[in-house]
């Protein structure tokens, strides 16, 4: 790596005086290992959960072998669970619904937590007040009991169950943009633009918003992670659309039969380890390069 | 004898801190010229207290109406509830029950109504449990109580001493083992941890129960069930802990990074203290603080946590009772714990907010 260190530093300087903000971002990622790593992993998890489900098309929900085998027997690398499928085909044909509803969910809240924050940060008064209060009563709500509520009152669907962990997750993302406004509301560019006869709305969206974005970007990535884990929760608990496999359900599935086949429980379980891990070192990795005065610590 | 002149004042008083976690430098640094000319007064505190309870029965009120519009907009009603139990019935029926239950008042009235039941600790009957949702509800709190305060306390206990291991030598082995577990204890889901839990204790190293309040199959008095009863809870308070420990831990270090660097901490050294003497009796009570701020927060997530811990380990408390009695479809019950949870949660959050202000004397008025 290090080859011609001056020559090199030279050149580095002046593609720092002209490079995008991204790139300098993008650089600052990629020196960082784990953060590396943990985006190579995530994308291996996502292109098996989009690519596997065609190159092992045996169905997740077939019975296809005696119920309660262990892993390696009969050619079944994962074994097969009380009802006598695959779980190497259902962990790869999970990972899509368990993925999809991480993004959605988060996406979702990510939505409602701006809109909420941009709000209360940049109008302040009653609108502040009357919106915070409203991110309070998030707070105290437990988030699983009324997901629960929500999921058991309007069925177990997908966009039912994606619903129920946005709606409750978005408090986070809230006290971050409405922070964030409230320090860029008072800058000098903001005045500038306000000067020069800006509209509250080209204010929100175009000139305080974009530069408000790097720590809700951070947060965003890691409530994905937070999301994956909350529909495990509530798969595991048997709220969990029964037409879809995801690595929740496969663990809520087998819950009664944890002592007689503990890999059921297992393997799944080590996916979604290893994909919310993934994302919080990307999100660490992220919020190190967009950041860079926090890098002392 | 030696006050601190530097006083880090946060604009917005303790709710703020969540804001700005783990970060350096967001803190507005006063000098004053008069160190602790101010003793925060009785009548103020009292007023600040009155005001949070205030807000906290607000709280509540709004988790109620948010409880009946659930009720009203779930596909269904009582009637039908009924109905189904009886194997049918026919409209007169119907409508008789309906007029029984107050469902063909209006909207706004059956609210009135439902308000001035709960304010009377009358949250309804369960129909599954045939028991009044109080009587069933305050039978199962104990038990949650129990595991959510333990898990607490092991979790800020154990995160603090780590964290504040790890602040002392930045780059030391510990430092990386917090930094390692934060990621670890995150990224678990909690029922995972305590499945692997059951596993490794039920056959590798049988010494812990691995189910239950207590046991069942011998009747102890006194000392030995409170011991019986503490056995039971190791497993499930260890795996409720797991997730907060990775959060308090990491908490406690970065801010006791931010206050080891402060002018005040130099002073201290440089007047010749011991090491000792900076880190835990000067440092470690500012350190604190946003410890103590994430403890309040983070409560509604641990009695979220707990349902999935009572779930896996059969612990008899509010968050099996819930997933029971979603299974039966008790909407009573459900909401009636969704009302006794948030109760949990306001109570501690004003515990919490009284914590913060006896540690902190600064924090003399704040508006919320």
């Amino acid at each position: 790596m290090p080859e011609q260190p001056a020559a090199q530093s030279k050149a580095e300087l002046e593609t720092i005086r002209e490079e995008h903000p991204l790139m300098e971002t993008a650089r600052m990622f990629v020196k960082n290992y784990s953060a590396v790593a943990g985006l190579s992993v995530l994308l291996v998890i996502v292109a098996v959960s989009l690519i596997g489900p065609l190159v092992y098309t045996t169905d997740p929900f077939e019975m296809v072998w005696a119920p309660f085998s262990q892993p390696g027997e009969e050619g079944f690398v994962l074994g097969t669970d009380y009802l006598g499928r695959d779980l190497l085909a259902q962990i790869i044909h999970g990972g899509k619904a368990t993925l999809a509803v991480g993004c959605a969910a988060a996406l979702l809240s990510v939505f409602i937590g701006i809109t909420i924050g941009a709000l209360s940060g940049f109008y302040r008064g009653w609108v502040e007040e009357i919106l915070m209060r409203i991110t309070e009563f998030f707070q105290v709500l437990p988030t699983l009991l009324f997901s629960m509520v929500i999921v058991a009152l309007f069925g177990a669907s997908l966009p039912v169950i994606t619903f129920a962990i946005g709606i409750v997750s978005w408090t986070a993302v809230a006290r971050i943009t409405r922070a964030e406004f409230l320090r860029i509301r008072e800058l000098e560019y903001v005045t500038a633009a306000r000067s020069v006869g800006a509209r509250n709305f080209y204010l929100i969206l175009q000139v305080i918003l974009p530069n408000a974005l790097p720590p809700i970007v951070v947060q965003a990535t890691l409530m994905i992670g937070s999301a994956i884990l909350f529909e495990a929760g509530l798969s595991f608990l048997g709220l969990s659309d029964p037409n879809v496999m995801s690595w929740g359900a496969i663990m809520g599935n087998n819950r009664q039969y944890i002592l007689q086949e503990s890999f059921m429980i297992m393997y799944p379980g080590l996916a979604i380890f290893i994909t919310v891990l993934a994302i919080s070192l990307v999100g660490d990795g992220l919020n190190d390069a967009l950041n860079p005065k926090l890098r002392q610590r | 004898m030696v006050s601190p002149f530097v006083l880090s004042l946060s604009k917005d008083g303790p709710r703020s801190c969540s804001d700005k976690f783990s970060t350096k430098g967001d803190r507005e640094t006063t000098v004053f010229e008069e160190p602790y000319s101010f003793s925060p007064s009785v009548v103020q505190f009292l007023s600040i207290t009155i005001k949070r309870v205030g807000f906290g029965l607000v709280l509540l009120l709004a988790v109620l109406v948010l409880n009946f519009c659930l009720m009203h907009l779930a596909p269904g009603d009582i009637a039908d509830t009924i109905a189904i139990d009886a194997g049918g019935a026919d409209e007169e029926i119907m409508a008789a029950i309906r007029k029984d239950y107050g469902l063909d008042l209006p909207v706004w009235q059956q609210l009135l109504k439902y308000l001035s039941k709960v304010a009377t600790l009358d949250l309804g009957y369960s129909f599954y449990y045939n028991i009044s949702v109080t009587d069933l509800i305050l039978e199962r709190l104990p038990a949650t109580l129990l595991l959510v305060l333990s898990a607490q306390v092991l979790a800020i206990t154990v995160g603090i001493v780590l964290g504040v291991i790890a602040a002392r030598k930045p780059h030391g082995l510990t430092s990386h083992f917090v930094t390692v577990l934060a990621l670890v204890g995150y990224s678990a889901p909690v029922f995972w941890t305590g499945i692997m839990l059951i596993i490794l204790f039920s056959s590798t190293f049988p010494i812990f129960p691995i189910a239950g309040l207590m046991d069942v199959s011998v009747e102890r008095e006194g000392f030995a069930h409170v011991l019986d009863v503490l056995h039971h809870l190791v497993l499930p308070s260890i795996t409720l802990a797991s997730i907060f420990l990775a959060l308090y831990s990491r908490l406690a270090r970065a801010s006791m990074l931010d206050v080891l660097g402060s002018d005040y901490v130099r002073t201290a050294q440089a007047k010749g203290l011991s090491e000792f003497l900076v880190v835990y009796k000067h440092a470690l009570r500012n350190a604190l603080l946003p410890v103590v701020t994430m403890a309040g927060l983070v409560f509604s997530g641990v009695i979220s946590g707990a349902v999935l811990v009572e779930t896996v380990f059969s612990w008899p408390g509010l968050g099996m009772l819930a997933v029971q009695s979603i299974v039966a479809r008790d909407t009573p019950t459900i909401l009636g714990i969704l009302f006794f949870s948030s109760l949990v949660v306001v109570i501690a959050n004003l515990l919490t907010d009284l914590v913060y202000r006896i540690i902190d004397p600064r924090i003399k008025t704040s508006s919320a």
